[in-house]
This record gives structure tokens, C-alpha cells and sequence, in this order.
């Protein structure tokens, strides 16, 4: 029979796309989604403020002061004039003759120059190195400080509030997926590879704990912890109660690929092959759901974000002095305060923002990570 | 099908007993009980109680037993009606969860048929014409809204209403309905005020199942049947309506089970926030101060309520399915 | 006779992302009156497409671009159902009433909450105005009752019974025999059967094609018979048309096709069936290559990197015409119009 004709030296799309590995797979379809890599990068940014957040404050969170009360947002304008010099409108006090409050309004007239990597507060990169700059600041001798998203009733700066309410919140949140992660994967799988009694038991279980009310017993849950607690022990009480219910969902699904999978036929295959147990879990099984995996776990994330901040929110989750998303958005509660400070609801701004970049970003992982998709 | 669900109907009381044993470990888990509690909330508000007052409620309530009596004897009162006595409002617990329970159905039922009133036509339309511009509209008012937490939701409008309108929009009723009996007018006055928070409380779950059923939508359109139904020379939308949105409805029936309990404790923070007469702000106050057995009687029937509802679906998409109706041998 | 259906020159394109795929390339055939035609080929060569062009059911992205298709209903004027809008009343009234499709998976292609008899009693229903102009409307009553004698007449048992059931409750041959009661409940002048044979067994099959041809018999029904399977040709059809990649490599009467094969592809195909009278341990017959990529179609003869007979310099610069070759059959092949190829 006469030659095929030679073939092509170069390697088409489709030899690149047969020898990649699954991982690279997923990355080139995840590429694709301009949506889910803009919301990563948008989730990159929060979790560098979370690495940081005193970097990224310009004063300290904590610092109160009733004559400071209610100072409207100075926005930051990129040019005075012509020239890239960043600055802030000033700010006006006048004492209100009934109330004897200060109320302050914005000066357009009077600017504020503002620089970039300015000395500020001192605080402790990581726990460990001793730094005093930040990412914004007033310019020394401009006399005020800088209030980028305005203050609360007690004075406390709340730019530099939602940088640290972003470090709690989001931590929570990965914390507690992690967990649930933990939990479900280790008895979804069991009960999965196992079968048997155990299957049953944790079965159950879980069905119980689907069963029930989870904001109302959260709350209850909650409530229970003792007032005297630290916040940081509190704070790892609300991520294990957090989790304690939100394994199941991830422990059924992962005992339910289990399942699917051992029947499926390429595990028949590489069992006709001689296969050992160990080697079929680890080389065909756990490869095939765990891309699934960590896309469910990412749309897990904002669930656990959402209950965190209701939780805070209603008073009994994280409590103050700490911080979270759900702590400032407190402050939100009273309508003639957000009348006169709307800008206190910016927190639940954020908090949408975050939750919508998880989403789009787990989508793209389940699609990427789906190979019978496109 | 009768088989199925008398076997669901009997593991109600099973499972319910269960809960009750949670709650009731969960009520125990503040220190003190509930009398100390109680002396001491009299004592700050300026009643006062007798020695023998206090001895007689500590037998009454079985706090100087052992803690499986104390269960006992809390199971026996509530099977009887007597659900405690609340500490900050002195009152029964049945008056102070009866007056509110009706309107927290009523609430999460309105939410519940917002939801699907808007969402599976939504859902459909989504689906049957994908990368249109509605569609596009649909896609992004779905993201944002399952990334909105209710309450900020409730939030935003209340702000909205007041700064700009100068309205306030809390409460269920008009001032002058509030404390009036029941009328044909109070119930209108009642359905002007309880649509803002049932869409509120909806926005969500509406969002989630409109992208549920268009995912759902989609998946069934490719499908054999489809094209058949197709070649048969049917129309499209009568088609659409009749085979794949007809099946891809199925999965979502499930999801009542879960998306009615949701409601019910969905409602607790809108409640809290838009100030409704809710079991679920009373729950919240309660659990602060520490009114356990009040805490404890709501917490049962939000348990009660969810196994409810995970049995109504249960029942319904046993019988919409013919393939689990029909199988049961 | 006029033939009941002329296609000429079908074109379906597909718009992907990647490229453009012509599904269908320049595809033309005509099936007479009571004629069984069958399309052959492997998969992936347009035979479906070619199917869902008939009915104007393809899906987006794909679209029918060009050519025409003259159907010939009873009685009426021919109209070509490319022009037909596919959402249209036209072509829907066309649809099931005078050109009905029997798909390729029963199980998958009857509605798994309706009853069978629910999905048969709806084709009546929609088109009672075809084969029952005048007169009241149909009735349940009627509808079921003309449904069971239906299931009765292509052999399914109990068919009282049956109608009431699921189509997961029946078996493979059963939900067969329902499907082409269905198919056949409007009367149509033309059937679409689309690899009818394929998710059933082989005795099964037997019964099936047996049923199909007493069918085609007795009510003159013309039947375009799409499969992969040469021994199902081989059974039923009259006139085979084999399709790769697109186009028509050969057609003619089944004899022809299968004594003196033409076209290399169709050689090559005969030749790839094992036989039983080939020696023990002999090596099965295969075609050299595989099928191209669809956006990766060869310049010139859509085959010519897997034919034996190639002709350097000609096959893989033009694409040959289907012409002509001997009595009633033709091939789109050089090797038989060699002067036709330009220099």
C-alpha cells in the first residue's frame, strides 16, 4: 500500500492539548474566563490586605475620639491640576450649638496632599518586624490625618477598620471551609471507600446535621460561648462552629464520587491491570474529584463569609473590640445614623464584592476543572 | 408511594426526639441555670421573689434533679403546651411564640412564592435564549443578588427609603393597625407592608434558583427526547414547557426541602433588622439574656419546621418523578 | 415518479469558535416513491446532519446554508424545505405529519414522565388535521383507542396494557416498536429512521428491521435508513448512498454497490468486514489512517490520505465531482473521470 503522506513537523493545537497534563488542562480552560481571572485577581488584592492590614490602614483602628465623629469620605483625587499629585479635600468643624456636637463637612478649597508609602502609626509586619510605613498617607505637617472612607461616632477611622474587618472576615472564611474541607473529605471518604457500618453511621449523621435549623442553631451555638472569652478564642470557636455544620455537604458529595467512581469502568480497567488498592486511589480516584473539590470548596468560602458577618452582624459572632465586616456593619443597624453617615454601610459593599469574586472564580474552577465541558 | 412516605412519616418523631435531646444540651450550655438567671433578672428590675417562690419553681422546672430528669420533665410540659416561662417579658412563652408564628409562615410563604413566580419563568426564558441581551441582564442581577446578604439588602432599601423619601419602612403594620383586631382592612394594611420583606428575604433564593434552573434548562435541551418532541412538529415553547422544563424542574422540587427551613431562619435577620413581629428577633433577644426555655421552645419548632418541609419535598418529588412513584417495588 | 424527496447540493455549516465545519458539503441524492434509501458511512461523516437538515431541526451553531430539498407531499406541489423557516406552522405541520423521525435511542428519546401513550395520542392530536380534515375534534377516547390498535399493529403485545406504561418500563424492543408506532402514527409519506438498529440487540434487530420492511410494504412509505452498519444496507435498503466527510463519495442501486463497489472508501468499507471465511488468525482488514480532524479537512478528495488508488498531483489538489459511472451508479472519483481534473 502506498505511503500516508508525512506528517506535519510543527505540533497542532490538538498534539499540545494531548500531551498536557490534567493541571495544565485546567489552568488553559480557567484562562478563558476573563470574569473568573478578573475576580482572582480582585481576591489576590483582598488577601494581600489580609496578609497586611496595618500596611494598608493610615490611622489606628482602634484609636477613638468623640470630637472626630461623622467625618464625611475624603476622596482621593489623583491630580492637582495638571500634576500627579495626589490629594484630599480638608475638613471643616463646627460645633453645633444645640447638640454641642461637632459636625464637619468637606472643603474643596483646602488640599490635603497625600503621599504614597507615608510614616504613620507603628505596628509590627507579621507579628514580627517593627515598620511605621503604610500604603497612603497625609503628608507630614498637613496637621489632620487622612480619613479615606470617614469615621464612625466614636472617631475611629474606617478605612483603616475595613482593612483589619477584611483580615478577620476573609480568614474566617477560608479557616472554616479548610475545616469543613478536613472533616468531609476524611468521613465522605471513609464512608465512601469503606461502606459498611461506618457508611451507615456517618450517613446519618450527616443527615441529621442537614436537618437542622443552621442560623437559629448557630445562634444558639454562639450565644453559649462565655462572655469572658478572648477575642481570639472566640474567633476560633465561630470558625469550628461555623464548620461543624458545613462539612456535611462536602462529606456527601465526596462520598457519593466515591461511590460513582469505584464503579466506574477505568477503574475496572486499571484493576484488570494489576493495579495495587493504594495506587488506583491515589493515581486514578483522587485526581478525578479533586479538582472538583477545591472548585466546591471555593464557592463554599462566600457561604461561610455571608454567615460570619449575619452572625457579627446580630452581635453574636465576633465581638468587639475585634473586628470583622459583620462588627462595622453593626454600626449600621440605627437608620438615622446611616443618614447621617451613609458611608458607614461601605463594609457590606465589600462584602458583596468578595463574595461575588469567590463565585465567579469557583465557577471557573468547576467549569475548567469539569473535562467534559468545553 | 404510601410505602415511602409512611416510612418518612415515621422517622418524624424519631428524628424530632433527637433534636429535642440537642436543643435541650444546647440550653444547658450557658453557666448558671435558668433560676439563678431569673432571681437575679427580678432583683435588677426591682420585683422581688420569696424563698418558697423560688423553691416552688426549682421543683416546678426539676432543677434540683438530675439533668435527665430535667429533660424529662421539659419534654412533658411541652408535650402538653407549657412551654416556660420567659424571663424578660414575664409572660408564657405560647403567648409570646403564638402571637408571632403566624406571621413567620405567612413571611417566609410570601418570600417562598415570590421566588418561584419569578425565577423558573426567569430561568426559562434564560435558558431558551442564551446570550441575549435579557439573558446577559439576568445572568448579572443573579450574581449580585446571591452575593447580597439579605440584611444588607434590608439595609440599603430602609436607608434608601428614609434618606430620600423621608419613609420609614419597618413594622408590619401602619400605626394604626398595630394593636387594632383583625379586619379585612388590617390584613390589606398588612399585605402593603409584608411584600417589602418577603422580597427581601426572596432576593437570594430567587437568584440562586433562576441560575439553578437554567443550568437544569440547559442541560435537558440537548437531549434525545427534545429533538423528538422537536420532529414530531410541536412548537418550541410548548415543547420547552412540556418535556425539558418539565424535567428539569424535577431536582429543583428537592430543593424545597431545604429552601422553606431557609426561609424560616432567613427571616430571623431581615426580622431582626426591618423590626417584624417574628419568631425570629425573639429568638435572638432571647438567646442574649439567656431565656433558655424560650430560646429552647423556638429552637424546637424551627427543628419541626425544617423536617417539615425536607418531608414535603420528599412527598412531592416522589410524586412529580413517576420513576420513583411507580418503582417502589 | 416524481421522487418524494430531491436534495441538491446540501450545505450545513457549523459556526465554532475554532473554525468553520462543513458538516455537510455539496450532499445530493433523491428517494422515490416507497423507495428504501440508505445513507452509510462512518461516524463523524454528516449522515445525521444530513437527517436533522431534512426535518430543519439542526441545533445552533449549525445552520443550512445552501442547496435545496424538494419534498413532494401527497397529492400537493413540491416545496423545498430549506426555504422553510425552521420554527415556522409550514414546516411543523411538515413535521411528523409528512416527514417523521425515528431516532436512535428509544430509551433516551421518549419523555421518561410521560406514558407512551401520552406521546402518541399528542402526534395525533397536533396534526388530526392531516389525515382527519374534517369532523369534530379528536377525542381522549378516540386518541387512545386509535393509539392501541397503532401498538397493535407493529406487534407489541398487551397493547391495552402498554399504552399506560413508561418507556423505561418496556423493553429495547418494545420501546422500539412504540417509537416507530409513533413515528408512524400520521401517516407520512417519508421516515427518517436515524440508526434505528443501534442501542438494540441483534435479534432484536431482526424483529425490527422485519417489522420496518412489512411496514414499508404495506403503506408505501419511503424510508431514508441512516446507518454505519453495511449488513442493515445490505437487509433493507434499495439505494445506498455512502457519505464521508461531508460529501457523497458513491451512490447507487444496493446490488451494484455491494458487488461492484466503485468508489475505493466503499471498497475499502466492504472490505473491512470480518469474515468467517477468512483463515484463523489472520490480521481483520482496516482502512489506513483515521478520519481528519473536521477543521482539519484535506485540500482536494476529502479521502485521499487513506486511499490506495491515489493519484498524485490530481486527488489531493481538486475535489471530483460525483458523475456518473455505470447504469445508476455514480462516484465522485478521478479514477473514472480522469479527464474532468484540471492540468
Amino acid at each position: 500500500m502506498p505511503d500516508v503522506p508525512a506528517a506535519p513537523a510543527a505540533p497542532t493545537a490538538e498534539e499540545r492539548v494531548s500531551v498536557a497534563s490534567n493541571w495544565t488542562l485546567v489552568w488553559w480552560r480557567f484562562r478563558k474566563h476573563r470574569l473568573a481571572v478578573a475576580s482572582a485577581l480582585v481576591l489576590l488584592g483582598l488577601y494581600a490586605v489580609v496578609l497586611c492590614p496595618d500596611f494598608f490602614s493610615t490611622q489606628d483602628p482602634e484609636a477613638t475620639d468623640a470630637r472626630l465623629a461623622f467625618i464625611p469620605v475624603q476622596r482621593v483625587r489623583l491630580f492637582d491640576g495638571w500634576s500627579p499629585r495626589p490629594w484630599v479635600p480638608g475638613i471643616i468643624g463646627k460645633r453645633n450649638t444645640i447638640t454641642l456636637r461637632m459636625e464637619w463637612r468637606l472643603d474643596e478649597t483646602r488640599k490635603v496632599p497625600v503621599h504614597l508609602f507615608a510614616s504613620g502609626y507603628p505596628y509590627r509586619l507579621l507579628g514580627l518586624v517593627p515598620l511605621r510605613v503604610h500604603l497612603l498617607g497625609a503628608a507630614p505637617g498637613a496637621g489632620a490625618g487622612v480619613h479615606l472612607l470617614g469615621t464612625d461616632r466614636l472617631g475611629r477611622d474606617q478605612w483603616s477598620r475595613l482593612a483589619h474587618g477584611t483580615q478577620t472576615s476573609m480568614t474566617i472564611g477560608l479557616t472554616a471551609v479548610t475545616l469543613s474541607v478536613v472533616f468531609g473529605v476524611l468521613l465522605g471518604g471513609i464512608s465512601g471507600y469503606v461502606g459498611g457500618l461506618p457508611d451507615l453511621i456517618i450517613q446519618r449523621v450527616i443527615e441529621l446535621l442537614q436537618s437542622l435549623p443552621t442560623i437559629p442553631i448557630w445562634l444558639a451555638l454562639t450565644a453559649a460561648l462565655p462572655r469572658d472569652w478572648s477575642p481570639l478564642r472566640v474567633f476560633f470557636a465561630i470558625t469550628v462552629i461555623l464548620s461543624l455544620v458545613g462539612w456535611t455537604t462536602l462529606g456527601r458529595e465526596v462520598r457519593g464520587r466515591f461511590l460513582s467512581l469505584r464503579e466506574e469502568d477505568y477503574v475496572l480497567a486499571a484493576e484488570l491491570a494489576g493495579a495495587s488498592r493504594r495506587r488506583i486511589i491515589v493515581r486514578h480516584m483522587v485526581p478525578n474529584f479533586l479538582s472538583h473539590i477545591i472548585a466546591t470548596s471555593t464557592l463554599a468560602i462566600p457561604a461561610m463569609i455571608i454567615n460570619e458577618t449575619a452572625l457579627s452582624f446580630l452581635g453574636l459572632g465576633i465581638r468587639p473590640p475585634a473586628i470583622s465586616w459583620g462588627v462595622l456593619l453593626q454600626e449600621a443597624q440605627n437608620i438615622q445614623t446611616l443618614a447621617l453617615a451613609p458611608w458607614l454601610l461601605v463594609p457590606g459593599l465589600v462584602v458583596i464584592v468578595s463574595v461575588l469574586a469567590f463565585n465567579l472564580v469557583g465557577d471557573g474552577l468547576r467549569d475548567a476543572a469539569d473535562p467534559y465541558g468545553d | 408511594m404510601t410505602r415511602f412516605v409512611l416510612k418518612r412519616l415515621l422517622l418524624l418523631p424519631l428524628l424530632l426526639l433527637v433534636f429535642s435531646v440537642t436543643v435541650f444540651a444546647i440550653m444547658q450550655a450557658p453557666p448558671g441555670d435558668f433560676l439563678t438567671t431569673y432571681v437575679a433578672t427580678l432583683a435588677s428590675s426591682g420585683s422581688s421573689i420569696t424563698a418558697e417562690q423560688v423553691a416552688a419553681l426549682r421543683h416546678e422546672y426539676g432543677l434540683d434533679q438530675p439533668i435527665w430528669v430535667q429533660y424529662l420533665k421539659w419534654m412533658q410540659n411541652l408535650l402538653t403546651g407549657h412551654l416556660g416561662l420567659s424571663l424578660e417579658y414575664q409572660r408564657p412563652n405560647a403567648e409570646l411564640i403564638g402571637e408571632r408564628l403566624a406571621l413567620t409562615l405567612v413571611l417566609a410563604l410570601l418570600a417562598f412564592v415570590f421566588t418561584w413566580v419569578v425565577a423558573i419563568p426567569a430561568g426559562i426564558y434564560s435558558a431558551t435564549h442564551p446570550r441575549s441581551a435579557l439573558d446577559y441582564v439576568f445572568t448579572v442581577l443573579n450574581y449580585i443578588g446571591v452575593a447580597t446578604p439579605n440584611f444588607m439588602l434590608a439595609l440599603v432599601l430602609m436607608w434608601g427609603a428614609f434618606a430620600y423619601l423621608g419613609v420609614s419602612i419597618t413594622g408590619l403594620f401602619s400605626s394604626e393597625f398595630v394593636e387594632a383586631p383583625w379586619s379585612g382592612a388590617r390584613v390589606l394594611d398588612l399585605l402593603t407592608h409584608i411584600w417589602l420583606p418577603a422580597v427581601v428575604l426572596g432576593v437570594a433564593g430567587t437568584a440562586r434558583l433562576t441560575r439553578i434552573m437554567r443550568a437544569n434548562l440547559l442541560d435537558e435541551l440537548h437531549k434525545p427526547y427534545v429533538t423528538t418532541a422537536r420532529a414530531k412538529g410541536l412548537s418550541e415553547w410548548r415543547l420547552v414547557l412540556r418535556y425539558p422544563a418539565r424535567l428539569a424542574l424535577n431536582p429543583l422540587v428537592s430543593t424545597i426541602g431545604w429552601y422553606l427551613p431557609l426561609l424560616f431562619s432567613g427571616s430571623l435577620i431581615v426580622a431582626t433588622v426591618m423590626n417584624l413581629p417574628n419568631i425570629g428577633p425573639l429568638l435572638l433577644r432571647a438567646l442574649i439574656n439567656q431565656d433558655m426555655y424560650l430560646a429552647g421552645a423556638i429552637l424546637l419548632i424551627y427543628c419541626f419546621l425544617t423536617v417539615l418541609g425536607t418531608l414535603i419535598s420528599d412527598i412531592l418529588l416522589a410524586w412529580l418523578d413517576p420513576r420513583i412513584r411507580v418503582d417502589d417495588a | 415518479m416524481e421522487p418524494v424527496l430531491s436534495v441538491r447540493d446540501l450545505r450545513v455549516h457549523f459556526v465554532l469558535d475554532e473554525g468553520l465545519v462543513r458538516a455537510v458539503d455539496g450532499v445530493s441524492f433523491d428517494v422515490a416513491p416507497g423507495q428504501v434509501v440508505g445513507i452509510v458511512g462512518e461516524s463523524g461523516c454528516g449522515k445525521s446532519v444530513t437527517m436533522k437538515a431534512i426535518l430543519q431541526i439542526v441545533e445552533p451553531p449549525g445552520r443550512v446554508v445552501g442547496g435545496r430539498m424538494l419534498f413532494r407531499g401527497d397529492g400537493a406541489e413540491a416545496v423545498d424545505l430549506a426555504r422553510l423557516d425552521p420554527r415556522g406552522a409550514a414546516m411543523r405541520a411538515i413535521r411528523g405529519a409528512e416527514i417523521a423521525l425515528i431516532p436512535q435511542e428509544p430509551m433516551a428519546a421518549f419523555s421518561p414522565v410521560h406514558t407512551v401513550g401520552d406521546q402518541v395520542v399528542e402526534a395525533l392530536r397536533l396534526h388530526q388535521r392531516k389525515w382527519r380534515p374534517t369532523g369534530p375534534a379528536l377525542s381522549s377516547a378516540d386518541a387512545r383507542q386509535m393509539t392501541v390498535e397503532l401498538f397493535r399493529d407493529v406487534g407489541i403485545s398487551m397493547p391495552g396494557e402498554r399504552v399506560d406504561a413508561y418507556a423505561w418500563q418496556l423493553s429495547g424492543g418494545l420501546r422500539q416498536r412504540a417509537m416507530i408506532a409513533m413515528a408512524l402514527s400520521c401517516r407520512p409519506r417519508l421516515l427518517i429512521a436515524d440508526e434505528p438498529t443501534t442501542a438494540i440487540d441483534v435479534t432484536t434487530q431482526a424483529q425490527v428491521l422485519n417489522l420496518l420492511r412489512e411496514l414499508q410494504r404495506r403503506r408505501g412509505t419511503a424510508i431514508v435508513f441512516i446507518t454505519h452498519d453495511l449488513g442493515v444496507i445490505a437487509q433493507m435498503a434499495h439505494h445506498v448512498v455512502v457519505m464521508y466527510l461531508g460529501r457523497v463519495m458513491e451512490q447507487g442501486p444496493v446490488d451494484d454497490i455491494f458487488h461492484s463497489p466503485k468508489h475505493p472508501y466503499t471498497r475499502a468499507l466492504l472490505r473491512s468486514i470480518p469474515s468467517l471465511l477468512a483463515p484463523a488468525q489472520s490480521p481483520l482488514p482496516t482502512i489506513a489512517g483515521s478520519i481528519p480532524h473536521p477543521l482539519g479537512r484535506p485540500p482536494g478528495c476529502a479521502f485521499h490520505p487513506r486511499c490506495p488508488e491515489l493519484i498524485a498531483g490530481v486527488c489531493d489538489r481538486q475535489a471530483p465531482a460525483l458523475k456518473v459511472v455505470e447504469g445508476e451508479q455514480s462516484a465522485a472519483c478521478f479514477l473514472y473521470h480522469r479527464d474532468e481534473a484540471e492540468p
